[in-house]
């Protein structure tokens, strides 16, 4: 499995464990050499920054009806409002100012995405573990499982289930969390199965230690670079899943819009020329999942010595 | 002495790194004449694939001839458009590579490999260029050649690769092969066979062998004359009873001395200290001062070519052999 | 080759056994399954009746028995909106699916292939870095967004395509086809565009990869040396060392281009049976779900194994592994 192959030894002194800040700066500098890695880590922190503060700098709170005025209705971008301010993106059906639904639904569609990588985070590298460690049986069963699952693509499985389960932002990362563990589970299995024929592993077996600690205190914070580079790009899949499903009505309801169902909702005005409502919070979107991408894509290649060679 | 087939004069071979340009070769010249052996001989990194590669025209980018010429029966091949050097290449001129698990194309069947190389050249039917891949098999001595032209290369082993693969490059019966350490990944036996078998058809197809090794012993069975490059230069140049038996350059002398079977029983075996410089970093003068016993303030200064007699060359400043035949 | 072809079927069959059970464990053990196979508005006579024929009332194997029995014999239920059987439905709508899905495959290798070759022959190249920087664009943007601009684009602002539906069909073999029709052609154009987009980039990504990995090697330097055109040397010697990787995953991909035929074909009101997964999805039209879940898994169980089947005839280690093993 190339993922095994993928995580060689650097020098014996780089084990992560055995760190130092010396290891931890010179990855981050090495990161930092990257000018297009940059500009994705600034174009995330702004839009997380964004999403964060949505309810303090949007224009309006597109959820209080109060604030709406249906005369608003599917004005253009740079429209002026009865109220007096300009709909700088324009309004939606409901004359609710797009720029403030982009930012609170930035805020939904970053939340699910982070939140759902978390857990099948700590799920997946938990059984991968195990499974690595166990060897033998154990991890025949659970690799057979996380093949049958990854051979069948996340969004037919995460749409079954959300058939299944109904709408709801919770019922939404529980199947993100579905779709996602297996991932996880193997990439930690593949570090985990080298790292275990390492000597720290068996200096710790020979003092004894209780085999959870062994499992979680010394074989899984050795597997971390290469789950980090995953989970870095699995939350730009997660988040393009959740748009994806919410875009198809099976997502996020509709008292809680993310960007997907923003896009949605614009669907039906697209075909009479009024684009801003599907096309802004696309660009949103896009820009989240580009940053994204192009930070994953320089943590792979500083935290690979492999493959940055 | 009649025109050589192949005279390189002067080449010189530069890739653009990271680091800067690096000259892989450097003033490189050297004859072969028809039905000649010459063996190449140096350690990895001194230029001497590079040479074997620029012979047929196959240095790529980031690589490039800089300067120099080769000649072909007269012709500069650096002066070649690649329209014309395609169609050189493999008539009349061939090449032969190191790794024999890694020359044939896995994906495609023997049969095809050489008919497309028979029919690159020679407008014949497929019929025909099947039967001469056949009688090319059955000449470099592999049984059943009818049945094995049907076979993809993983189904040989290493040595019947290697066969193959030299079967390929005499098809046309080129005026010069460049054999690039065919026999290092083979067996001492398969080695030895594979060796006669190649001299025996050049000798018969009268096409001149420049064989690259890092092994002398192979040199000194099959070569007429040898050159010894370090760092890009040939830095010794000679009949090879000559120079085996009397070395003038020091490095020479100690790649011979680091030969097994030159050593006494239960002596240390003989090496030359250090390593062989990185390209990038090459000393000032004589590129071999750094390592040479006999190296003094003179050695700062690149040693230009001293010649001693029939064909013997080197560079020099404290040869191992009395200069009084220099000229 | 045989015994290989005998044991890959196997191992598919087990596949679908366990995929089988998955879903009867999941309609039949967990929910209730007359509330999942009966419509909402079913009266009681109604329920009895479903109770009835799946047999709720006798033991769990035997309902599991009657279940595989059904399901071997195409028994998938009815739709309640169509009051059809739900295998039927599916089967109607398939066609166009797969035409989607192909024309779309055949977009994505007859576009991506060139494209990758040249980036990764000339990778300093404007137009190598040019393509890189597309692929890096097209994985980025959602399938259905970029649906959207396209009908946006095309549709709307240029008037050159019609923004949904089939068009006019055409009977070839029995089958309802669009491309044969200039109509139908022009309504096929789009949706096949956007699912071809995201392959179209990973195809560009694996050629790209596989050639300069292949150019260094060398059985290419060797090919050279023989004289052989560069036109023989990349199209023949290149091309195929790196078609396998490329055919190996585009074959598992074809899969997961019906699963995203569900977002092209929703985008583009495309009436294919990701449409009606998804309608049916709306309306709590489960039946259709079930069947259709049971119906990919046969179909995603049977492109692995022509997938491997036509590795295994490609790369002729394949066949010298499996026959060692």
């Amino acid at each position: 499995m190339s993922e095994q192959a993928a995580t060689p030894a650097p020098a014996a002194a780089a084990r992560p464990t055995d760190k130092g800040e010396s290891l931890l700066l010179r990855h981050v500098a090495a990161f930092f050499e990257s000018p297009l890695a940059v500009i994705g880590l600034a174009g995330l922190v702004v839009l997380v920054i964004l999403a964060l503060a949505a309810s303090f700098i949007a224009p309006q709170n597109p959820y209080d009806l109060a604030q709406l005025d249906i005369m608003d209705g599917t004005l253009p971008p740079g429209s002026e409002s009865l109220a007096g301010y300009t709909y700088w993106l324009g309004t939606d059906e409901q004359g609710r100012d797009l720029l403030s639904a982009i930012l609170y639904g930035l805020r939904i569609s970053l939340g699910v995405g982070a939140i759902s990588v978390v857990i099948a985070c700590a799920v997946g590298a938990s059984v991968g573990v195990i499974a690595a460690y166990a060897g033998g049986r154990i991890d025949n069963f659970v690799m057979r499982v996380v093949d049958l699952q990854l051979s069948f693509p996340a969004i037919l499985v995460a749409l079954v289930l959300l058939a299944v389960f109904g709408r709801g932002v919770d019922k939404v990362i529980i199947a993100l969390v579905i779709v996602q563990w297996a991932y996880y589970a193997r990439t930690v299995r593949g570090s985990a199965l080298v790292e275990r024929r390492r000597d720290y592993i068996e200096a710790a077996r020979c003092l004894a230690l209780p085999k959870n600690r062994i499992v979680f205190r010394h074989l899984l914070p050795n597997c971390l670079p290469p789950l980090i580079v995953v989970a870095t790009v699995q939350v730009a899949h997660a988040i393009a899943l959740e748009s994806t499903l919410s875009f198809l009505g099976v997502g996020v309801p509709v008292t809680e819009p993310s960007l997907g169902m923003l896009i949605a909702k614009g669907y039906d005005y697209l075909l009479s020329g009024k684009y801003w409502i599907s096309t802004f919070p696309g660009i949103a979107l896009v820009a989240a999942i580009v940053a994204i991408n192009l930070v994953g894509d320089r943590l792979r290649d500083v935290l690979n010595p492999r493959l940055s060679r | 002495m009649s025109q050589p087939v192949l005279s390189v004069r002067d080449l010189v071979v530069e890739f653009s790194a990271r680091e800067g340009v690096l000259t892989a070769v450097n003033g490189v010249s050297f004859d072969v004449h028809a039905g000649e052996v010459l063996g190449l001989v140096g350690e990895s990194g001194s230029g001497k694939s590079v040479t074997g590669l620029a012979v047929l025209g196959l240095i790529d980018a980031p690589g490039r001839i800089a300067s120099g010429a080769i000649l072909l029966n007269g012709e500069d091949l650096t002066k070649k458009s690649e329209a014309e050097l395609r169609r050189l290449r493999g008539r009349n001129i061939a090449m032969i590579f190191q790794d024999p698990m890694t020359t044939l194309n896995p994906v495609l069947r023997v049969d095809t490999q050489m008919i497309e190389a028979i029919r690159a050249h020679e407008k014949v039917s497929e019929r025909a260029a099947r039967d001469r891949a056949r009688d090319a098999l059955a000449k470099v001595g592999i049984p059943s050649p009818e049945e094995r032209l049907v076979s993809y290369p993983h189904q040989f082993s290493g040595g019947m690769r290697q066969r193959v693969a030299i079967a390929i490059a005499l098809l046309h019966r080129p005026a010069v092969l460049v054999a690039d350490e065919p026999t290092t990944a083979l067996d001492v036996t398969i080695q030895a066979q594979i060796l006669s078998e190649v001299q025996q058809l050049a000798a018969e197809s009268g096409t001149a062998l420049v064989w690259i090794t890092h092994d002398l012993s192979v040199v000194a069975g099959l070569a007429d004359r040898v050159a010894v490059m370090y760092a890009g230069r040939i830095v010794e140049e000679g009949h090879v009873a000559d120079v085996l038996e009397r070395p003038a350059h020091p490095y020479t002398n100690g790649l011979i001395g680091s030969v097994p079977s030159r050593n006494k029983r239960g002596e240390p075996l003989a090496q030359i200290p250090g390593m062989t410089p990185s390209l990038a970093s090459l000393p000032p003068g004589c590129a071999f001062a750094p390592r040479c016993p006999r190296a003094d303030a003179v050695c700062k200064n690149p040693p230009g070519v001293t010649h001693a007699g029939d064909a013997r060359a080197f560079r020099c400043f404290h040869p191992l052999i009395p200069v009084e035949a220099a000229a | 080759m045989l015994v290989y072809v005998i044991r890959r079927l196997g191992q598919a069959a087990l596949v679908l056994a366990v995929m089988a059970t998955l879903v009867f464990i999941a309609v039949y053990a967990v929910g209730d399954p007359v509330a999942i196979l009966a419509s909402p508005q079913a009266d009681q006579q109604e329920l009895e009746a479903i109770t009835q024929r799946l047999g709720l009332d006798r033991p769990l194997y035997e309902q599991y028995g009657l279940f595989v029995w059904n399901a071997l014999h195409g028994d998938l239920g009815r739709s309640f909106v169509y009051n059809e059987p739900a295998l039927t439905l599916i089967l109607n709508r398939l066609p166009a699916t797969l035409e989607l899905a192909l024309t779309a495959l055949v977009i994505a290798v007859f576009i991506g292939i060139p494209l990758g070759l040249y980036a990764g022959l000339k990778p300093q190249s404007l137009g190598g870095h040019s393509i890189m920087a597309g692929s890096i664009l097209g994985f980025s943007l959602p399938n259905f967004w970029q649906g959207l601009m396209l009908v946006l684009l095309f549709s709307v602002m240029l008037g050159w395509f019609p923004a949904g539906g089939r068009g006019t069909t055409r009977e070839l073999l029995g089958v309802p086809v669009s491309f044969l029709t200039l109509d139908g052609l022009s309504h096929l154009i789009l949706p096949a565009l956007n699912l071809a987009l995201y392959k179209m980039a990973l195809v560009i990504r694996l050629t790209r990869a596989g050639t300069r990995e292949v150019m260094l090697q060398d059985y290419i330097r060797f090919a050279r040396a023989k004289g052989l055109s560069q036109s023989r040397v990349i199209g023949v010697h290149v091309l195929k060392n790196i078609l396998i990787p490329v055919v190996t995953v585009l074959g598992l991909e074809l899969g997961s281009m019906i699963a995203f035929a569900v977002v092209t074909e929703t985008v583009f009101a495309y009436p294919g049976i990701g449409k009606l997964l998804i309608d049916s999805i709306g309306r709590l039209d489960r039946p259709v779900i079930v069947a259709y879940l049971m119906l990919t898994v046969v179909m995603f169980v049977i492109i692995n194994l022509i997938v491997d089947l036509i590795y295994a005839a490609i790369d002729p280690r394949v066949r010298l592994e499996e026959a060692k093993a």
